[in-house]
């Protein structure tokens, strides 16, 4: 099993946070993985890109070429990255900010994550929205284990977000059960 | 029998390198004295620098370390973070503190780092064969300002010790000379003070001393003495700049 | 316990694992991560955290900090490096121990702040004024940072010698899980040339000024017999599938994980190719290079760069076998695709170059 993952979004959409739980889900199962954040010089404002394997064997390049699943929150992330999607890849975008304007030979899964983000009532979470819907599609690490990642991380000052984090993560779950 | 001329313990009793009638062998000696009468031989660390002062470990018998030039306020750094309760003093000359090195002085200063700093002002390098300094006087003739200092292409004199003064992290600073005995008597009194404000943890100190170079200065040594005296200290006024002992 | 760390805090976190107890350092992209995590672990330790006034600054504290017996670092990129040098000739002409990391960014000048192997001159010769030599240790992951740079400040301390850690932004900045061990136990030689004061012995100087004839050279000669024995005993490298291979990369760090991902995929077309991977640069795996050329078609060296490291694998080959290079410079990065296709075109008429050319030419 090989997993690559491209995460795209806004500087401050949360793909960082995304791909790094995604990362440690990984690790903990003992899984290779190498989580690396593609930056060039458009690092203030731009797009952040990061680059995500998991698998079950040594990872050799951190670069993905082509990839297996493409996660992307805006519109220019969608237009810069779409091409590096593989034939019948996965396809997870949030469609509050996106228009698909291609025909995608892709498995496409439209969530309106900055629409339901904003409903919770805090737009940060919508990574996390994202991360619920991602989860159920690739059922590669159970909900449980990821939410018991969030109460980690969020200990101390934190606290009080672990609820609208674990509403938007049921969120995510929710709207693919829907649309399937 | 009295004795009433000895070398200091520390110091080694070799020839030196320097020029006749240079203060740096003056310099040396008085740090030596120092070092003898307190007994911190055995905890104390010097900096050599690049420049006429550039063998110093020759002559003084403690641990020594050379620095690149410019260097010393932050090997020194290094040295004293390894060993807070050593001495550790750098011991540098004018293009080596106040041209080349002029970042790592200001820094070191404004850290306040607790090291006791010895500034060897001749005000020529002598080392090359006699260039400017960045301490050269106005109209003051060098191999590279040969009709002398135009401040118009060469700026001015540097004051190091006002200079620092302005920064926090200075405890202490004083400009001293050599000219007399009396004189040599203040520079000691003001190595031992600057020891002393490093032993106590009073933080960053400065000894500027200004010190006849009469090879550069094309003097015989009695007119290089009153060069100091009644020239170089006109730009470089004497006495203390910054004590701590006198701030509140 | 594995940490998920990015390369830059693994060689953090290594150092002090290691004993560093002294680091200075100067923020530069893209190896902020390391820095940053300095100042508060050095803290923690009891060490000493500077963030200097400029590279050259911290690498004379360091130069004052490894003079007076401790363990101490610094890191930089690329640009930063080159102000370092000055310091690190004088490290090396005064034999003091140190380590330096250098997470490579592209150049010349200002460059960029993407990952690049052009600074491996200015590693592996010297890079500053005098015939000198630094260890150079080349990374190619976030564990391997961490382990090289705990075995970095073992040689430096072995050999009195300054050792450099060569990354790139790539290795510096992926985030990969790292786990610490420690697992020296060769014996180091007491440091009883360090300065901490002459109580009750003999003064010690530490310089690299010699100004009577003749100390100089002598000076210099033992200076090379340091490095030859360096040579002799501590290169190391990785060789992958060296036994049947017709074709074998030489790469390191970056450079080699994509080579690896080439050979992979190059096997499973039945091309058969193999891959050297340098992880000390300096001294240089050269025996294995020069066996290796003589049994095999040719050699492809592939670098971050517009050609260096290839220029010592020339020096080893002796021209037992052609060397080709590729290489991308100012911060690009070669795919596997763009090196499978360099090596269908050193071997066109190999049986397995047109199913190979077909998987390229697809894309």
């Amino acid at each position: 099993m090989t997993e690559k993952i491209i995460l795209a979004g806004f500087g401050g959409q949360g793909m960082m946070l995304l791909g790094k739980l995604l990362a440690q889900a990984a690790m903990t199962e003992g899984k290779y993985v190498t989580y690396f954040p593609s930056y060039g010089t458009e690092v203030r404002g731009g797009t952040a890109v990061y680059h995500l394997i998991i698998s079950n064997e040594e990872i050799f390049s951190p670069l993905i070429e082509e990839t297996d699943t493409l996660i992307v929150m805006n519109q220019p992330s969608y237009q810069k990255y779409k091409g590096m999607l593989k034939h019948q890849g996965l396809l997870l975008l949030n469609s509050s900010m996106i228009k698909v304007n291609d025909l995608h030979e892709a498995h496409i899964c439209k969530i309106p994550a900055t629409e339901i983000a904003s409903k919770l009532g805090n737009v940060l979470v919508s990574n996390i929205v994202m991360l619920g819907a991602y989860l159920t599609v690739k059922k590669l690490f159970s909900a449980d284990m990821i939410l018991d990642q969030l109460r980690e991380m969020l200990k101390g000052k934190k606290t009080n977000l672990f609820a609208i984090n674990k509403q938007a993560l049921e969120s995510g779950i929710q709207i693919v059960k829907s649309l399937s | 029998m009295r004795t009433i001329y000895e070398k200091p313990e520390t110091l080694i009793d070799t020839p030196t390198h320097f020029c006749p009638g240079c203060g740096h062998g003056i310099v040396l000696r008085l740090i030596a004295e120092i070092i003898d009468a307190w007994g911190i031989r055995g905890k104390t660390i010097g900096l050599a620098p690049v420049g006429c002062a550039v063998l110093a470990y020759n002559y003084l018998d403690i641990d020594m370390c050379e620095a690149a030039h410019g260097r010393p306020p932050a090997v020194a750094t290094g040295i004293k973070r390894v060993h807070p309760d050593h001495v550790v003093f750098a011991y540098q000359g004018d293009g080596d503190l106040a041209a080349i090195g002029t970042a790592e002085i200001i820094h070191a200063a404004n850290r306040g780092e607790n090291i006791t700093f010895i500034f060897v002002n001749n005000a020529v390098y002598g080392m090359t064969n006699g260039q400017m300094a960045p301490t050269t006087l106005i109209n003051q003739k060098t191999a590279t300002t040969p009709s002398g200092r135009d401040p118009v292409n060469y700026g001015y004199p540097i004051r190091v010790c006002e200079l620092l003064s302005v920064l926090d992290g200075t405890s202490y600073l004083e400009r001293v000379c050599l000219s007399s005995p009396e004189n040599i008597r203040k520079t000691k009194k003001a190595l031992e003070k600057g020891f002393k404000t490093q032993i106590e943890k009073r933080g960053f100190s400065l000894i500027e001393i200004l010190s006849p170079c009469p090879i550069y200065w094309r003097m015989d040594a009695n007119e290089a003495m009153k060069h100091i005296d009644e020239v170089m200290s006109k730009t470089f006024p004497l006495g203390v700049v910054k004590d701590w002992e006198q701030m509140n | 316990m594995k940490q998920l760390l990015t390369g830059n805090e693994a060689a953090a976190e290594a150092a002090i694992q290691a004993g560093c107890r002294y680091y200075y350092g100067y923020p530069i992209t893209p190896q902020n991560e390391l820095i940053n995590y300095m100042s508060w672990r050095m803290p923690e330790v009891d060490g000493a955290f500077i963030q200097a006034e400029s590279e050259i600054a911290a690498i004379n504290m360091v130069y004052g900090s490894a003079a007076a017996g401790g363990r101490a670092m610094t890191s930089s990129s690329s640009p930063g490096i080159s102000l370092k040098q000055e310091g690190i000739s004088y490290l090396a002409g005064s034999e003091l121990p140190c380590v330096i990391v250098n997470i490579q960014r592209g150049g010349p000048g200002l460059g960029d702040i993407s990952a690049s192997q052009a600074d491996y001159f200015q590693a592996v010769k010297g890079g500053g004024h005098g015939d000198y030599h630094v260890i150079v240790l080349a990374p190619g992951s976030a564990q391997e940072m961490a382990d090289l740079v705990y075995d970095a400040f073992n040689l430096a301390d072995k050999y009195r010698n300054p050792v450099m850690i060569l990354g790139d932004a790539q290795i510096g900045q992926l985030v990969e899980p790292v786990e610490f061990h420690k697992k020296h136990t060769e014996y180091l030689p007491p440091k009883n040339w360090a300065l901490t004061g002459a109580e009750g012995r003999e003064k010690r100087v530490i310089k690299s000024f010699y100004p009577v004839k003749g100390q100089l050279e002598e000076f210099n000669a033992h200076l090379q017999r340091k490095y030859k024995l360096i040579e002799e005993h501590e290169v190391r490298y990785e060789a992958i599938n060296m036994h049947d291979a017709d074709i074998v990369l030489v790469a390191y760090g970056t450079s080699a994980r994509i080579c690896k991902e080439v050979v992979k995929k190059c096997l499973q077309y039945k091309f058969k190719v193999g891959l050297i991977r340098p992880i000390t640069l300096w001294p240089f795996p050269k025996e294995i290079i020069r066996s290796v050329a003589e049994r095999v078609h040719s050699i492809l060296t592939v670098e971050m760069s517009a050609g260096q490291m290839v220029e010592d694998v020339r020096l080893a080959v002796e021209g037992r076998c052609p060397v080709h290079f590729y290489g991308r410079t100012g911060g690009g990065v070669p795919t596997s695709q763009e090196v499978i296709k360099k090596i269908t075109e050193i071997e066109p008429d190999n049986r397995a170059a047109h199913s190979l050319r077909q998987l390229v030419e697809v894309k």
